[in-house]
């Protein structure tokens, strides 16, 4: 949040620092109220009895609540009232016209993500054009999540029911983590995702490359790594499309573009085939209370099996 | 005041009010008492043991956290310590321990003879101690609710919660509620009824006002979150879909009625504790208080606005953008009666002459840290940065500075100050400052840098966090924080076992305070006053020289039976005299009876449910069966 790189996020950290300001200063201010009253009490004598003008009500004293107590925390408050109102309408909707929709819908402990203008399915990676403005659109098929890219922008939730939308833009080229911000479980821990702001014909070539089915495999070895995908129950919950009118499970994320994605496991491990190999024999060790349960296979099927999954680009 | 060996009479007054007040010996004697002051020790000790309880949780959870990706605890178990740790700090403890100390001085500080209702009270007691009994039952069956303290649905329904977990949370709130409610009738008309003739309503301790108002806003918020909770339990046992989005349900129907209380709840812990502030401070800056009316109105109008900003808990649901910016104002509001008592007080140590002693430490942090986490609350209204730092470690940064600067500092402050009246005997003042200065220390330590690691993007409920992410030599510092602070805790509890043993008497008035309570000895006898006392003024203990010849409706009167004086609700005029009930074994009766009912419906036995029904209804009768007044003939 303090190191910003979108719109939104730019902005509300400009009023933070605004706002550590004033209130190190008010604090400050009424810290040095009470030390001045000790020390004047100081000089005037330790001990039980009472203050002298114990009787009379100090105007001074009243004078001081009204001030303190009232008038500075209406000025205060007026001014933040009007800079936070200015603040919520610019971050409701952006100047500009989204360049695309993106659905997101939360699952525990995972990010299904969709371009239903592209005609694109991928899971915990969010790629966006640099400098352009993207509606997200925000749902459950569970419990409540929280969509949060602390360095693009705040956090909406994900409620089932509900569609709720958000924008963001990123305004340098790069990778914003996010995380799940509503405890929605146990593995509500491990529940991130990346954004990756692409410049625009990095982002049009991965739109084209997430837009390609997958290529029936024709080299043996994947085709090994094919048949132990469908014989281990694999498909039940995660697709890979080869073409339209395809079909697997949706349960888990669609495994189509799966090497194309810098981590696996909701931004828990590298993709890479040692945690890839890891995460399929026992995901339960690396991530407790997931719904993918262990997949115990022999050694030449799982190579086989990551073979395969490692070509899916 | 005029020894007993210079008026020989009033040792036989003594005797007769002994004979009819005192609690009798034994074990059920023990269980039967209806004295205030037994009770609200109770209560302290219970509080104190369950915020004990929470606060290992909280030390479990810091071990965890110490280090990036520790496996020192469990997800489940992680998660269940986090819920298990702010529910018991929020119903266990910070309500309980507030109603004990307020039960024990209340009816001193109105200069009265007990509570309007004992048995009611005694009651209370009791459920408060069978519900968080029962919500414990869940670690020993291994089945402890992880649902967080808010419980959101659909995350704490059957099909995502199974087991009964959430019906202990649940059900264990619905049976607590019940205690907190019926203490908020009994300050309210013990308050309203039985104050001292002469105290008018302008005149009675700022302490009370806090309790008043506190009560009022008890008995309008918590039906809110016993609706919540009823709703939540029809759907987990009988299959309803309140909460249900596929079954027509809502999911956000939890989150307002569960925020439409839990707001006010935050008032509900804060105000009686800025009441123990009220009191400490004119009393170590030797001076009435500056600005009584604008306090007393200040907390009225707190209890007030703090029914009207629930919303601001769930500005990132995705609700409509005028409603937030609604309630975003709504919240700036309510900082201004806060600044309101802030100032008075600070007016009141200007023009004071403060005496240093350990009550008045923890003032002194109360300003300290409680304004830094009401800074950092105002911040909150701004919604677009609540959206960026709700549910991360500045949230969690912020509300441990409102809860522990804001309440637990004045607890302390007011345990430290009343505990000589409790107990006769002083806490040694090196002990204090020792334990004072872990507690304030540790606890900067432990919660300050939560403001930092909340910014640099740490979220909330997490039981491990990656590395890099710069999140841990942070998280180190506050896991040694939070060992300082229970170190600090442990002294503190070592200066209390102290005094008990090796303290100096303390006499009648230690602190030369101007309430009532400190015109009676210390502790005090079980009937509180040997004369209903008359107040002329808001500080009768520094008007006038107090005595007790200024007890106009005195020995006579209220010693021939377990009688107290009822007063007009105004001007404290005296209207009647109130019989008082004896001490009976029926309020326990009744409390264990819905314990066996709420036990069965945990179950699903609900011929268990329906016995229990019974005994409450046979418990009731015995309770309400009238009894021949006892009286000492004169």
């Amino acid at each position: 949040m303090l190191d910003p790189h979108g719109a939104q996020a730019s902005h509300i950290a400009d009023v933070w620092w605004g706002m550590l300001l004033v209130g190190g200063i008010i604090w400050a201010g009424v810290m040095g109220l009470l030390g001045l009253a000790l020390v004047r009490g100081r000089w005037r004598g330790d001990g039980w009895q009472l203050a002298d003008d114990y009787r009379h009500l100090p105007r001074a004293g009243l004078a001081l609540i009204v001030a303190g107590g009232v008038a500075l925390p209406i000025i205060v408050l007026l001014t933040l009232s009007f800079v936070g109102s200015r603040v919520l309408a610019a971050q409701v909707a952006p100047g500009e016209a989204p360049a695309t929709t993106i659905e997101v819908t939360g699952h525990q402990f995972w990010w299904e993500v969709q371009y239903p203008a592209q005609g694109i399915l991928t899971a915990n990676e969010v790629h966006v054009p640099v400098g352009q403005a993207v509606r997200v659109t925000l749902r459950s098929v569970d419990v409540i999540h929280s969509f949060w890219v602390p360095q693009l922008a705040g956090k909406t939730d994900l409620i089932p029911g509900k569609t709720n939308q958000m924008w963001l833009r990123a305004d340098a080229p790069g990778v914003y983590r996010g995380q799940c911000a509503e405890y929605c479980g146990l593995q509500h821990a491990h529940m991130a995702f990346l954004v990756i702001a692409d410049p625009p014909d990095q982002f049009a070539a991965w739109v084209a490359a997430q837009q390609r089915p997958a290529t029936q495999p024709t080299d043996p070895a994947l085709q090994q790594g094919a048949q132990v995908f469908a014989r281990q129950g694999c498909i039940t919950c995660h697709a890979i499309r080869y073409g339209a009118g395809d079909t697997g499970g949706k349960v888990g994320p669609d495994l189509t573009h799966l090497a194309s994605r810098g981590t696996i496991a909701a931004g828990t491990l590298d993709n890479n085939r040692g945690s890839l190999g890891g995460w399929i024999m026992n995901s339960q060790a690396i991530k407790p209370g997931n719904h993918m349960p262990p997949m115990p296979m022999d050694g030449e099927s799982l190579q086989a099996l990551l073979t395969y999954l490692e070509s899916l680009q | 005041m005029a020894t007993v060996a210079e008026r020989p009479e009033r040792a036989i007054t003594d005797e007769r009010l002994v004979r009819l007040w005192e609690t009798r010996p034994g074990l059920l004697g023990k269980l039967g008492t209806v004295d205030h002051k037994e009770i609200g020790i109770r209560y302290i000790i219970t509080a104190f043991a369950f915020f004990l309880l929470a606060g290992i949780e909280a030390l479990l959870m810091r071990v965890q956290l110490a280090v990036p990706e520790n496996t020192f605890l469990s997800p489940d178990a992680y998660n269940a310590f986090f819920t298990m740790h702010g529910t018991t700090m929020v119903f266990l403890f910070a309500t309980p321990i507030q109603s004990g100390i307020a039960n024990y001085v209340v009816p001193l500080l109105t200069g009265s003879r007990d509570m309007a209702f004992p048995r009611l009270n005694q009651f209370s007691y009791w459920v408060f101690v069978l519900a968080g009994l029962f919500m414990y039952a869940s670690f020993p069956l291994g089945q402890v609710p992880a649902g967080g303290w808010f419980n959101y649905v659909p995350l704490t329904s059957a099909t995502y919660s199974p087991g009964p977990g959430i019906d202990f949370w649940g059900l264990g709130l619905i049976f607590l509620t019940i205690s907190t409610t019926a203490g908020a009738i009994n300050f309210i008309v013990s308050i309203f009824k039985l104050r001292a003739p002469g105290m008018t309503i302008n005149r009675m301790p700022l302490f009370l006002w806090n309790m008043v108002v506190t009560s009022f806003m008890v008995i309008f918020a918590l039906p809110a979150l016993t609706a919540a909770n009823v709703l939540l339990e029809l759907d987990r046992k009988f299959g309803m879909h309140f909460y249900d989005p596929t079954g027509g349900g809502s999911p956000l129907l939890w989150q307002h009625l569960f925020w439409i209380f839990g707001h006010p709840d935050v008032y509900i812990i804060f105000l009686p504790a800025i009441g123990m502030v009220s009191t400490v401070v004119p009393v170590f800056a030797r001076r009435p208080i500056i600005g009584y009316t604008a306090i007393a109105l200040a907390t009225v109008a707190t209890g007030v606005i703090g029914f009207g900003v629930w919303v601001h808990h769930m500005f990132a649901t995705g609700l409509a953008p005028l409603s937030l910016a609604f309630f975003g104002v709504a919240s700036f509001m309510i900082t201004i009666p806060t600044a309101v008592q802030i100032f008075a007080w600070l007016a009141t140590i200007l023009h004071g002459r403060p005496v240093w002693r350990t009550p008045f430490l923890y003032v002194l942090a109360f300003f300290f840290d409680f304004i830094i986490g009401g800074i950092s609350g105002v911040m909150f209204g701004v919604v677009p940065f609540d959206w960026q730092v709700t549910d991360t470690y500045f949230v969690v940064a912020h509300f441990h500075y409102v809860l522990i600067g804001g309440a637990v500092f004045p607890i302390f402050a007011g345990l430290h100050y009343w505990l000589p009246k409790m107990t006769g005997r002083m806490i040694d003042e090196r002990l204090g400052w020792l334990a004072f200065g872990l507690i304030f220390g540790g606890f900067n330590l432990t919660f300050f840098p939560m403001h930092i690691t909340g910014l640099l993007g740490m979220p909330r409920r997490y039981y491990t966090y990656p590395p890099n992410m710069g999140w841990d030599g942070l998280n180190l510092l506050e896991t040694i924080g939070a060992f300082i602070l229970a170190l600090g805790v442990l002294v503190f509890m070592w200066s209390v076992l102290h005094s008990l043993l090796h303290g100096e008497p303390a006499g009648d008035n230690p602190w030369h305070a101007s309430t009532l309570e400190w015109q009676t000895t210390s502790p005090p006898p079980p009937y509180n006053f040997r004369s209903i006392p008359t107040v002329h003024s808001r500080d009768p203990g520094w008007e006038l020289q107090y005595s007790d010849e200024t007890a106009q409706y005195g020995d006579e009167t209220l010693s021939r039976a377990r009688e107290t004086l009822g007063t007009t609700l105004h001007d404290a005029r005296p209207e009647e005299l109130w019989a008082m009930p004896e001490d009976s074994g029926w309020p326990l009766v009744l409390a264990l009876a819905l314990a066996v009912t709420f036990v069965g419906l945990l179950g699903g036995f609900l011929w268990l449910a329906a016995l229990g029904l019974a005994a409450v209804l046979v418990a009731t009768v015995g309770w309400l069966w009238p009894t021949q007044m006892k009286v000492v003939p004169l």
